[in-house]
């Protein structure tokens, strides 16, 4: 059967003829192209080195290349190294590989002081040109609103419905849960560490300001942040690395008409209307602790509450919800709209998709905070 | 790996296989051949499971009933050491490329060679541009990703993936699907060049008459679930089911053979 291969140097008259034998294939590659490394020092030894395969007994591109490599190597000297005793099987397997160029060099990338300066350099225009991109997308989906405005027939109400049910009524059990909890944790924190000055009581003030003005909103628009900012980015993505977004202009559409201004106005209804269930959630299973584990009975809660906060700290929490919708829904878009054409894009684009809402959202809850601090709210 | 009892010169071996989506049966007892050295072209109507019959021999979608053997290992019998050897000796063209869209052109022929062998990366290097040499691609391709290559090219690089070990079969769905004719001519050329260097045996399923003129050497139809027909072109024209007379005598077959 096929034995493995060898290369052996025999000696004839005052040349050299190198004999393959065995079965130069993939499997013994390593093998082979050892063996070629030793032979190739001979370049240049002996005036004339001829290579023999009449005892090779099965050869494929692998084997082929690499006699080929031998071959060019011995050839260096200037003379042409002869093959001998090919099979016509074999023959024209070795005439393809023959007609392969080098390997081109690979590039290899530079890391030098210059390369970090342009590195820095580099990153600094992307971060513009993703601010420049936000500016841009909010334009256009202004643009995209005030043509709807002017012709409601152009609107879209069965895609703006189908997203309004993805974004915000299968969002809720998810949003409920959550809310409930950090509600409850907040309360039972409360009332562990003022119970020391027994002022116990003073937890449905904290409770009360801290989930109607921060906290439900804040934590509401993160998830919906997560959860539909990435299925945006995924499906516009997704949709661009199909070219169906390209189908959609060459049909005389407006992308951001079809695709953006549903998905935005759909996600600036969900959000206020998750923020309120967050709220009334958080603030029921703050209360639920209070009764059980702080023994404020539900009557004691409710009434400090009415004392404790305005419609004002409502308000204040509520106004947020719709801005932070329409920050989450533009930079899921715009990331979306960037996707290129390979799995690695759509990935890392949703990925930053969801990092850039989350900080925005948190940075326009910070601008908030100012104004409303400024103006007395 | 000795030699199994029913080894024959048929390197796929199909038998009463029968294919199932919900209550559709797409194949129905179908049994076929393929003989080494082989280009087996491989016809039937829009939606009759030209695909689905190759899918199911190469294992991507389960079947009711029946028996595959491939190089005469049962494929349903076979360990997972003997599946994943019999997988090493095939290479598969997927109808869109299916090439990783992260991975550039160098990258993605070498995907199958790292896995199996351990090569040095000269070696590695040097056989990506021989193979791409192959299919008819120059080394500048190399370094590109998919989304940068032209539709033609994303066939080529796809057809220099499935060579990459030294495949002794290879499964080729519709590969010129999608190419303009001179493409798809030079496509049928590449494939028996191919098949005559390496020794190939090809399964390709093809709805272009061209291809099935120029470079397979038998042909197999499929209708209703099962071969209605397999042999020559010229048992293909002889024959009177009217399926093989409407689509071998039609308007496009008669331009075709002139």
């Amino acid at each position: 059967m096929n034995g493995d291969p060898t290369l052996q140097h025999i000696a004839r008259g005052n040349g050299l003829a190198l004999c393959a034998a065995g079965s130069w294939t993939a499997r013994f590659a390593p093998l082979l192209e050892e063996m070629v490394a030793d032979a190739e020092k001979l370049t240049g030894s002996r005036p004339n080195i001829s290579i023999d395969v009449s005892q090779v007994s099965k050869l494929d591109t692998f084997g082929a290349w690499l006699i080929e490599r031998l071959r060019r190597s011995l050839t260096q000297g200037g003379v042409e190294t002869p093959i001998a005793g090919l099979s016509a099987n074999y023959s024209s397997l070795v005439d393809e590989v023959r007609r392969v160029k080098a390997a081109p060099e690979q590039d290899t990338h530079r890391r030098s002081l210059t390369g970090m300066l342009e590195q820095l350099g580099r990153s600094v225009v992307t971060y513009a040109g993703t601010v420049l991109g936000l500016v841009d997308m909010l334009g256009g989906v202004l643009a995209a609103a005030g043509r709807v405005a002017l012709r409601p027939t152009g609107f879209r109400l069965t895609s703006t419905v189908h997203h309004l049910e993805q974004v915000c009524f299968r969002a809720v059990p998810i949003v409920a849960l959550i809310t409930f909890l950090i509600g409850c944790i907040i309360s039972q924190q409360g009332i562990f560490h003022f119970r020391q000055f027994g002022a116990d009581i003073f937890v449905v003030d904290m409770l009360g300001v801290l989930v109607l003005r921060e906290i439900g909103v804040l934590l509401v628009a993160i998830m919906v942040a997560g959860r539909s900012g990435s299925a945006y980015t995924a499906e516009l993505g997704s949709m661009k690395m199909r070219e169906e977004i390209d189908a959609l202009r060459t049909m005389g559409f407006d992308p951001i008409e079809v695709l953006v201004l549903p998905r935005m106005l759909a996600l600036i209804i969900a959000l206020p209307i998750l923020a309120f269930i967050g709220d009334m959630m958080a603030l029921w299973g703050g209360g639920l602790v209070a009764w059980l584990y702080g023994g404020i009975d539900p009557e004691a809660f409710l009434l400090r509450l009415r004392d404790a906060i305005s419609i004002d700290h409502f308000t204040v929490g509520l106004i947020k919800a719709p801005v932070m919708a329409a920050v989450i829904g533009i930079v899921a878009c715009v990331e979306g709209l960037k996707v290129e054409g390979s799995a690695e894009s759509l990935g890392q684009h949703t990925t930053s998709s969801v990092v850039q809402g989350i900080f925005f959202v948190i940075v326009m809850d910070g601008v908030f905070a100012i104004f409303f601090a400024s103006i007395g709210m | 790996m000795p030699p199994a009892p029913e080894m024959t010169d048929a390197i796929i071996r199909v038998r009463d296989i029968s294919v199932q989506f919900g209550a559709t049966k797409v194949l129905d007892g179908l049994d076929l051949d393929v003989k080494r050295g082989e280009i087996l072209g491989f016809v039937g109507p829009s939606g009759a499971g030209k695909s689905v019959l190759t899918r199911t021999i190469i294992g991507l979608v389960p079947k009711v009933k029946g028996r595959i053997e491939v190089f005469g290992i049962d494929l349903d019998a076979a360990s997972r050491a003997a599946r994943r050897g019999v997988e090493r000796r095939w290479g598969i063209l997927f109808q869109q490329g299916a090439l990783f869209s992260s991975l550039t052109v160098r990258q993605n022929i070498q995907f199958p060679v790292r896995e199996y062998l351990n090569l040095s990366q000269r070696l590695m290097d040097e056989i990506t541009v021989a193979k791409l040499g192959m299919v008819g691609l120059s080394p500048e391709v190399a370094d590109r990703f998919p989304s940068e290559l032209s539709g033609g090219m994303i066939k080529r690089v796809a057809l220099a993936r499935a060579l990459a070990l030294d495949p002794e079969l290879v499964f080729l769905d519709e590969p010129t699907s999608g190419l303009d004719p001179i493409g798809a001519g030079d496509f049928d050329e590449l494939v028996r060049t191919l098949q005559r260097t390496l020794g190939l045996t090809v399964f390709m399923v093809t709805h272009d008459l061209d291809s099935l003129y120029t470079a397979c050497d038998r042909i197999a139809v499929l209708g209703n679930g099962k071969i209605i027909a397999a042999g020559s072109m010229a048992d293909m024209l002889a024959s009177q089911h009217p399926w093989l007379r409407a689509y071998f005598h039609g308007k496009r077959a008669r331009a075709v053979m002139g």
